[in-house]
């Protein structure tokens, strides 16, 4: 695979996207039960379909953060040069920013698993 | 005593700087720092208002996650602190790079992860036991909680409530469920002993399940910031076997008694005339308040003004004429006005509200 040398595979965003994704999944979970127990469910309530929707949005953000961080381990092995990324190139620019998006997707899926894991053992508003 | 003797000084050498290895002064003072805080540390636990001093299930529960977390974070501090003094041992030489690689990746992103998610499903396993509704039939209570004291409901098996204020009793080795609210700002519901602590929002009903499996008296308190008085919002809290929880829920039922002597009866024309029952609710009388704490049974409490003051009768005659240097900021007015003679009848009659 070769990098195209141009500006935009030196945007910041990659880097930015998978802990985006993890706050946006944290929002939605933290709003979808904030709402089912206020509107839907009595004090004590069954969580029920808000766990199901909790679960839809932890696959989502699961399979959103691993297109990134693959996309990271793919462009940051590029000519299979070890790290560190440090030399004024744009090559290595790149492979900065792929290494650094591919660790902070491996670090959003396990916020997002943990995330995630309140809803699998609290099955009530409480 | 702690086991001290099993030590010997020499193991504190390597902590303790060189001019207190000297002397017997040097080595004294180590133990005797050693030792206070030790002392400290241990009687933290005790009291009536300890979480590590647990008295009911939940509290237990909460107490051996603490203490496992505790047991964690010092494993992981000797690792830490050892690992850093092999550091400063070995030779600063090349390093190979995968023992490099495994130290890094294993010590700093791998070992953390395991520990967090162990910590974590370990602690969430234990929500469903904590949020565990007490079955039907159990004593259910309301809570609510105002700037700065308790209204205590009990709910009755015939469908009735009766009204107490800033004391709770329970049943041991019971489940009572409790419903919790607040009046004005957020407050939070919390008894360390018996278990863990429950915020109690406007408008909104909170739910908690305590488990006492010890009698005693213990404190609650709040646990949410909610205003100047904020320390002096507490509540007392007596754990009772069976029997005399019926007794005492019984007697609680009751109108008040009529005053028994004299000075009792010119306390409660003092207490009718300055238009306390204008706030407060004396049931059986003519004081019907409903914005301050019912004083019905005022006199088998424990404590005064939401545990702020012992109860004492000059405690109480100071509450009375002074309340605001006592909580500042509470809704209750002076009654500096009213004489000596009054005063003193008036703290007679609310007594013998038993």
């Amino acid at each position: 695979m070769k990098l195209p040398p141009h500006e935009q595979t030196q945007s910041l965003w990659i880097l930015v996207a998978s802990p985006t994704i993890w706050a946006v999944h944290f929002l939605a979970c933290y709003t979808t039960a904030a709402v089912w127990c206020a509107k839907m469910a009595e004090t004590g309530g069954d969580l029920g379909a808000a766990r199901w929707a909790i679960g839809v949005y932890t696959a989502a953000a699961l399979i959103g953060i691993a297109i990134v961080g693959w996309r990271g381990f793919v462009r940051q092995s590029f000519e299979q040069v070890p790290p560190p990324f440090d030399a004024d190139t744009i090559e290595d620019r790149v492979r900065f920013l792929e290494y650094a998006a591919l660790l902070l997707s491996i670090l959003s899926a396990i916020a997002t698993i943990f995330v995630a894991l309140a809803a699998v053992f609290i099955g009530t508003c409480d | 005593m702690f086991r001290f003797h099993a030590f010997s000084t020499s193991s504190l050498h390597g902590f303790c700087p060189r001019s207190a290895r000297t002397g017997r002064w040097g080595r004294n003072a180590l133990w005797f720092t050693c030792l206070l805080t030790i002392s400290f540390l241990i009687t933290g636990c005790e009291g009536i208002q300890s979480a590590l001093n647990p008295a009911g299930r939940d509290a237990a529960l909460i107490a051996q996650l603490y203490w496992w977390m505790v047991g964690g974070a010092v494993i992981i501090w000797l690792i830490v602190v050892g690992l850093a003094v092999y550091a400063l041992q070995i030779n600063a030489t090349e390093h190979d790079y995968n023992v490099t690689r495994f130290w890094v990746i294993g010590g700093g992103a791998v070992a953390p992860t395991i520990i967090l998610t162990v910590l974590l499903v370990y602690g969430l396993s234990m929500m469903p036991t904590l949020l565990e509704p007490a079955p039907e039939g159990s004593q259910t209570i309301t809570v609510i909680g105002k700037q700065w004291w308790w209204k205590v409901r009990y709910h009755l098996p015939e469908g009735q409530a009766v009204e107490l204020a800033n004391e709770i009793r329970l049943p041991v080795d019971e489940p009572v469920q409790f419903y919790l609210e607040s009046a004005d700002v957020i407050h939070s519901f919390w008894i360390p002993s018996l278990g863990g602590k429950v915020d109690m929002l406007p408008g909104r009903q909170t739910r908690l399940t305590l488990h006492p499996q010890r009698t005693g008296i213990y404190r609650g308190v709040c646990a949410e910031y909610c205003g100047g008085s904020h320390a002096k919002m507490s509540f007392e809290v007596v754990v009772m076997e069976r029997d005399a929880f019926d007794t005492w829920l019984e007697q609680q039922q009751a109108p008040a008694k009529s005053a028994s002597n004299e000075l009792a009866e010119r306390g409660e024309s003092v207490f009718l005339a300055h238009g306390c029952g204008a706030c407060h609710t004396i049931r059986g009388t003519k004081a019907n308040g409903k914005i301050a704490p019912d004083l019905t049974h005022y006199g088998s409490r424990l404590r005064l003004a939401a545990s702020a003051l012992p109860q004492t009768r000059d405690a109480l005659k100071e509450w009375i004429a002074h309340p605001k240097q006592t909580k500042p900021g509470v809704h209750m007015p002076s009654f500096a006005l009213l004489s000596e003679d009054d005063l003193t009848a008036l703290a007679a009659y609310l007594e013998g509200l038993q």
